[in-house]
């Protein structure tokens, strides 16, 4: 049967040297990533290659923010006086509440205006 | 020398142990503060290796991406390539390929949600089919040879056979694409007849970017070209910017646990007075009592690093950050499901080590110091 150590030292030790062991398995094996792993970003790099793609699908709510990297130089503003940015001040600002109305009611509510969102 | 070195160890743990002891009679005082700092740890540690992990991964991945994007700008916007515009290029040295790029957005009204249109030729998708991205196709629950139907901007329905659905292995930059022929793509969104939206250029030599973008906005004034490592360059932008503001979010925590710590680590309770006037009393020196501090600070800081950033990769890596979830999704429907490959930056974490362990072990020491060279008598009354 398995006896713990009764010295408080001896188990803090233990305790710190499996921590310290995970710690540094987890730097050892970070850069190394596994055939699978390795296949799946060769794989997504092809992708990238074949269709020409620039920017990844993380933020996809306005055309901006889903291609930054293409989007019109400071879109800020630039379509609707509600339109949100990507600059820090848009983070901090409510959205429009036309935006989180149902598609039904903002339909009616844009009546000769855009009816879809950026 | 085991002679000695055991003494000093022995006295070492003896320390420990004594240490341990008076840390568990105030138990629930320094579990509370132990699973506070390694909270901490685990969200600032969690921060770092996710945005590190995407942003190697874009760097990874966006290395395929072409070389140079060339858009046509009117009055300081974006504006389709009219017909003519690629021979207008004409022919620069060290430019492999040019292609005019066909793409858009459409917004799903059923799920309230932006797809990108991106055409490909006919013999990669054939007319009257799409490939769709995991995440659009668990969105709207759809599966190859599945019929979908869209109603374009003109206001015409389009119906589109599902071809097949692309690997969700690349959902991080597939997940709201949707792939039609050239003729499907013209049709559906009413463009002109030989406009592009834009144009991918492919350069040999990676050193020769630059002289032909310069070439490129001499002979087109009304281009933009965007290079590749401008590419790369924004995506090492916005994770730095995300991480920013969810530190700024942070902050209010981070402070108040900075005073909770500063308040125990320096300020010390009539109780521990006392004891370490006992201790003195009994005879223990004041290195002595210096020393078991020293232990106090290194054991709760060194276990509440190494618990939360053992935490915090296990959180990112294994079950794909689920905290940072919400930040990253603002207000898009679409989100994907992505498992990044671990990449830890070995800086980074030492600084997060630096400024976390040490610290509380320092702050731990001078009130120490204080208690521990006035008179036993003095401290214990």
């Amino acid at each position: 049967m398995l006896r713990l150590p009764r010295r408080p030292s001896t188990l803090a030790f233990l305790l710190l040297a499996s921590l310290g062991t995970a710690c540094i398995l987890i730097f050892a094996f970070s850069g190394q990533s596994t055939a699978a792993q390795q296949q799946k970003l060769l794989a997504t790099q092809a992708l990238v290659a074949k269709l020409g793609l620039t920017d990844l699908a993380l933020f996809t709510e306005s055309r901006y923010t889903r291609h930054p990297t293409q989007a019109d130089l400071h879109s800020a503003l630039q379509d609707h006086p509600g339109a949100f940015d990507h600059f820090p001040t848009g983070s901090l600002l409510p959205p429009p509440a036309l935006l989180t109305e149902s598609h039904a009611e903002s339909r009616l509510a844009v009546a000769g205006k855009t009816a879809s969102p950026d | 020398m085991p002679n000695l070195a055991s003494p000093w160890l022995e006295k070492q743990r003896h320390l420990i142990d004594f240490t341990l002891a008076s840390l568990g009679r105030r138990k629930t005082k320094n579990l509370g503060l132990l699973v506070a700092y390694a909270l901490l740890v685990f969200v600032l540690a969690s921060l770092a290796l996710f945005t590190n992990a995407l942003r190697t991964e874009a760097t990874f991945v966006l290395a395929g991406s072409p070389e140079v994007i060339l858009q046509r700008m009117v009055a300081g916007r974006h504006d389709l390539i009219p017909p003519g515009y690629l021979d207008k290029i004409g022919r620069i040295r060290g430019v492999q390929k040019k292609e005019g790029r066909l793409w858009g957005y459409y917004y799903d009204p059923v799920v309230n949600a932006n797809y990108t249109f991106m055409a490909r030729p006919a013999e990669e998708v054939a007319s009257g089919t799409i490939m769709v991205g995991a995440t659009l196709a668990r969105a709207r629950g759809l599966a190859a040879g599945n019929v979908i139907s869209f109603r374009s901007y003109s206001g015409k329905l389009f119906a589109f056979k599902v071809a097949s659905v692309l690997s969700p292995d690349s959902e991080l930059l597939s997940a709201d694409l949707v792939l039609v022929s050239e003729a499907d793509f013209r049709a559906f969104f009413e463009y002109p007849a030989g406009h592009y939206t834009d144009i991918a250029l492919s350069v040999a030599n990676p050193l020769e970017v630059r002289n032909i973008a310069a070439k490129l906005a001499e002979a087109l004034p009304d281009s933009r070209p965007i290079l590749r490592e401008e590419v790369l360059r924004t995506y090492q932008s916005v994770f730095d910017w995300r991480e920013g503001i969810v530190l700024t979010v942070l902050s209010g925590a981070i402070l108040a646990f900075v005073i909770l710590a500063w308040e125990k680590a320096s300020g010390l309770s009539a109780e521990e007075k006392r004891e370490i006037g006992i201790l003195k009393a009994i005879g223990w020196e004041t290195g002595d009592v210096i020393r078991m501090k020293l232990w106090e600070g290194l054991l709760i800081s060194l276990t509440a690093f190494l618990l939360g950033f053992v935490g915090a990769y296990i959180h990112v890596f294994h079950f794909g950050a689920p905290i940072f979830e919400p930040v990253l999704k603002g207000w898009a429907v679409l989100y994907p499901r992505f498992t990044l490959v671990p990449a830890v930056d070995g800086l980074q974490i030492a600084t997060l080590f630096f400024f976390t362990v040490f610290p509380y072990t320092a702050a731990v020491l001078v009130p120490i110091w204080r208690a521990a060279i006035t008179d036993p008598d003095a401290v214990m009354r």
